[in-house]
């Protein structure tokens, strides 16, 4: 069985894409944002905690494949926790619900500093389809500070990869 | 007098395809107190406008489907909860959403509403303004001394959505499960309002990023419905090319995130690639991986090129060989199998819910939209509906396994005999009442609307999850909390689904 495997792999090559390089400008400007003693303390590692403030779960759906062998987040010192208390990113999709307001701010407090906030999908940038709803705050930026957007309905696992691999250059720096 | 003949003796409205039977409320009151002696009149949807109560049966027997609607009275109508449990949660989005009360109802608890909306009842006539601080929410008491509780959510751990999971133990030993639900609830159903079918597509895209396509055809078919309008042949092939794809992805998906909560990664990981391969397959043929916005009242939004048809079908003989390497891992594990033994719930309380998808499928209920009550294209098509007794964690993955295997079959017809023509038709500005469906991944999706002079006057959504969640929260009492995540994945229900 695991002989099989291996000659298979070995004959197929491995199933993770390569990575595009990160966005060069994005970087540049998000690196303005950290300060040297986060970068120092933080390295080219970062946690993330992902955080569905009312989305559809699209987002959540692509987020997950990040996971996956063919995108392997984790070969970039980039990870999934499920504290707030670990995380050095909150990673935010949905258009904010109003019902979800309050939990997002606490799970934002509980996270120890240096933080960041990025907000995924057309919806955290504004409310997107649901801007106007009684029942919609209307943005990620609405409940807590964005540090960086992630646009797509949902974005594809390739951008959320960009994106996110742009926050680790701009820490590196 | 039987329920079902009560309903069938009052006078009726125009509705497509089904006429709405129109109860005055001392009938729906004799039918609300016979319910319990017709199991065989399944309940699949309560829901309101500012004026009536709306409901939707099926009567298993004859095969019927029975609309209903009853006016409201002094701001109530009488309850169907105390004989269909199932209808308690559709009571209480309805008091919740419209403000009308469900007299004599078994829960009148809030549902979706927290108190945060500044408004109560937001989608009726007028809404009222809210000032009052938002209450702790009330959960039910446990038949127990000794017991703890273990909240989860709104936030906890993986990627996940929003909602929160109470607990209450003994020990290990789980005494009850409590989902409290609504922290997704985006107002979709008044977004909706006012807008014409074409423009609230992309609300019903949203409605569950996992059955968007499935969500937009049962919209689709709704408002085509109201409207009087057939797409054609060549729209309803695409569509149905569509969700195939979308169900292959989620069940490689569900089956993933079912093998990484028993702790067998070796299994979620080559599922979790398959469900890769289909996206990208849906990709390179509809431009989106999710297909969203991909179907649209009057046809489909993107058609299929011949690199698009062979994409699809590049993908299916890769499909079919890692299908086969699953199903050959999971049979040779009896540790999974073992892990897998759990979650079970009673095919007597899956009848009682009238639940569809793998969830219903795998406790007996052969249930199908695509051949109950059927639509185009699948009428013409040869399929099985495989169902299982077992009503547990393993009969569910093993239907998720057979329908994919049915899938495959249905792309490949599909893709041999697509029809060319016209991808999609205007919708004429009409007025009048449509109900559409389609099974999505997770069961049978409802959509009710009511077009005024070619705008939504009001609508409906009804997610399978609605019908799970309960099925879930009865799995899980009398199991262990270290079951909670396994049996979370393997019913995979959708909390959007049922916030709206």
């Amino acid at each position: 069985m695991v002989f099989r495997t291996l000659l298979a792999t070995l004959r197929r090559g491995p199933a993770t894409r390569p990575a595009h390089a990160p966005d060069d400008e994005a970087a540049q400007a998000f690196a303005v944002r950290l300060d040297a003693a986060a970068q120092q303390r933080l390295g080219r590692s970062l946690a993330i905690r992902s955080v569905n403030a009312g989305g559809c779960n699209g987002c959540e759906l692509e987020l997950r494949m990040l996971g996956a062998a063919v995108y392997d987040l984790e070969r970039f010192g980039l990870r999934f926790v499920t504290s707030p208390r670990h995380a050095d990113v909150l990673l935010v999709t949905g258009p904010v619900t109003r019902t979800m307001h309050a939990a997002l701010v606490r799970t934002w407090q509980a996270m120890p500093d240096p933080k960041w906030v990025v907000a995924v999908g057309d919806c955290g940038i504004d409310g997107g389809v649901f801007k106007g709803s009684y029942a919609v705050s209307g943005g990620v930026d609405a409940a807590v500070p964005v540090d960086l957007t992630i646009r797509g309905c949902p974005p594809t696992p390739l951008q959320l990869l960009d994106g996110l691999r742009t926050l680790l250059e701009a820490n590196a720096r | 007098m039987t329920a079902s003949g009560i309903i069938a003796a009052a006078v009726t409205a125009p509705c497509h395809p089904w006429p709405r039977h129109i109860l005055a409320p001392d009938a729906w009151s004799a039918l609300a107190a016979v319910l319990a002696e017709e199991p065989s009149l399944e309940l699949l949807a309560l829901w309101a406008d500012p004026t009536q109560v709306y409901a939707l049966f099926h009567d298993a027997g004859s095969g019927r489907f029975l609309p209903a609607s009853v006016a409201i009275v002094g701001g109530g109508y009488p309850a169907l909860s105390p004989q269909r449990p199932a209808a308690a949660w559709f009571e209480r989005v309805v008091h919740d959403l419209w403000g009308h009360t469900a007299l004599g109802a078994t829960d009148a608890r809030p549902w979706l509403d927290h108190g945060r909306w500044g408004q109560a009842a937001p989608l009726a006539t007028r809404p009222a303004p809210l000032a009052v601080t938002p209450a702790p929410p009330e959960f039910l008491p446990v038949a127990a001394e000794d017991y703890h509780q273990i909240p989860l959510g709104p936030v906890f751990g993986g990627i996940g959505e929003p909602g929160h999971f109470r607990l209450s133990a003994e020990g290990e030993a789980v005494l009850r499960l409590e989902v409290r639900l609504g922290y997704a609830h985006k107002g979709t159903l008044g977004l909706m309002r006012g807008k014409s079918p074409r423009a609230s597509a992309r609300f019903a895209a949203r409605i569950s990023g996992d059955a968007t396509v499935a969500h937009a055809i049962a919209f689709a078919r709704a408002a085509e419905a109201a409207a009087a309008t057939d797409p054609s042949p060549r729209a309803h092939a695409l569509r149905a090319v569509m969700a195939e794809l979308e169900r292959i992805a989620n069940h490689f998906a569900d089956i993933a995130a079912l093998a990484e909560a028993a702790g067998f990664a070796v299994l979620a990981t080559p599922a979790a690639r398959q469900r890769e391969a289909v996206l990208n397959a849906a990709d390179a043929a509809f431009g989106h991986r999710l297909m969203m916005d991909r179907v649209i009242p009057g046809g489909v939004a993107a058609d299929l090129d011949a690199d698009g048809a062979d994409a699809i079908r590049g993908g299916l003989v890769a499909l079919d060989a890692g299908l086969q390497g699953l199903v050959r891992l999971i049979d040779a594990s009896s540790s999974l199998a073992d892990r897998l033994a759990a979650g079970a719930v009673a095919p007597a309380l899956v009848a009682r819910y009238a639940a569809g998808g793998p969830v219903g499928r795998a406790a007996g209920r052969a249930f199908d939209a695509r051949k109950t009550p059927g639509y185009k294209p699948y009428d013409s098509l040869f399929f099985e509906v495989p169902t299982l007794p077992g009503g547990d964690a393993e009969a569910r993955l093993r239907i998720r396994l057979a329908e994919i295997r049915e899938s495959l079959h249905l792309l490949r017809s599909l893709l041999a005999t697509l029809p060319e023509g016209p991808v999609s038709v205007p919708l004429p500005l009409a007025s009048g009442e449509g109900i559409g469906w389609a099974e999505g991944c997770r069961g049978d999706i409802w959509h009710w609307l009511r077009l005024d002079g070619g705008l939504i006057a009001a609508a409906f959504v009804r997610d399978p999850a609605w019908l799970h969640f309960p099925l879930f929260e009865a799995a899980m009492s009398g199991s262990t909390i270290a079951d909670f995540p396994l049996c979370a994945a393997s019913f995979g229900c959708s909390v959007s689904g049922v916030d709206l």
